[in-house]
């Protein structure tokens, strides 16, 4: 049951990722900045699903760093965009990524106790790297604007260092 | 001066040499400690100048831990001599190191 949420996911970036990819197209700037403020919304949504439902201690203080990190950073992506007079465009990987995130919520909401907290944390790890990935092979060598790419590269390494910090909690359930 | 004096007394008194007493500066810029190896002596301070926009934290496996808000600053006075690995607690894939000689 652990494997679902990471196959969801490969299949999900191969399904979204993949029609730009055969029309040798790369996302735009608009496109990749709502492709990462989605991203980093989605984890927040996970993350205050797992404050309002686990009484983990670990987890619940995990849940709290990845909502204030993906705030931050995402407050930060608007503020760029707002300066750069970019508007993010709604696309096929967005809506993607916001429709398996939706699944994923779901599946989350019906279980409990130590089932919920294990799913949840095995989910971070593998959204993180599934985010990460997209991030090292799509979105950063795809981003035109030099500011964008720089965001970018900053949240991969924040996002490298959730998905370490993850792995670290998952270990700790074991 | 007199202060100054009666603390030179009281250190020497103490055997501690405030003269020495260093602060040494590590800045944090897009998740790196900077300088990442600093070196120190039993009764240094370093302090943290975090200029991103997230929290950190210099923790040492079984050891100290600071907290170093976003935009803020963190310290710590060094009481033990010997090599330290420090990281951040919420991004492990930050790292730094201490060579605290007594």
């Amino acid at each position: 049951m652990f494997m679902r949420p990471t196959a969801a996911l490969a299949a999900l970036f191969l399904i979204s990722t993949a029609p730009l990819a055969l029309a040798a197209e790369k996302p735009t700037d608009p496109q990749i900045a709502h492709i990462a403020y989605t991203a980093g919304t989605i984890d927040i949504e996970a993350a205050k699903l797992a404050i309002e439902k686990s009484k983990n201690k670990e987890i619940v203080a995990f849940a709290k760093d990845m909502e204030r990190d993906h705030e931050a950073v995402n407050k930060q992506a608007l503020d760029l965009v707002k300066k750069l007079k970019v508007t993010p465009e709604d696309n096929d990987t967005s809506k993607a990524l916001a429709k398996a995130a939706k699944e994923e919520r779901a599946k989350l909401a019906k279980l409990k106790g130590a089932d919920f907290d294990r799913a949840y944390i095995e989910n971070e790890v593998a959204y993180h790297k599934q985010v990460n990935g997209a991030l090292e092979t799509l979105l950063i060598p795809s981003a035109s604007n030099a500011e964008l790419k720089s965001l970018l590269e900053t949240g991969l390494k924040i996002f490298q260092g959730h998905e370490q910090h993850a792995e670290h909690v998952a270990g700790m359930l074991k | 001066m007199r202060p100054q004096l009666l603390g030179s007394a009281l250190a020497l008194a103490l055997g501690v040499s405030p003269a020495c007493a260093a602060t040494i500066e590590v800045t944090i810029d897009k998740l790196v400690f900077s300088p990442a190896t600093v070196q120190a002596k039993v009764g240094d301070t370093i302090e943290w100048t975090n200029k991103d926009i997230l929290a950190h934290t210099a923790t040492v496996k079984g050891g100290w831990d600071v907290m170093i808000p976003a935009k803020s600053k963190g310290k710590i006075t060094l009481k033990a001599a010997g090599a330290v690995d420090y990281f951040c607690r919420f991004h492990p894939n930050m790292n730094g190191h201490i060579e605290v000689a007594p």
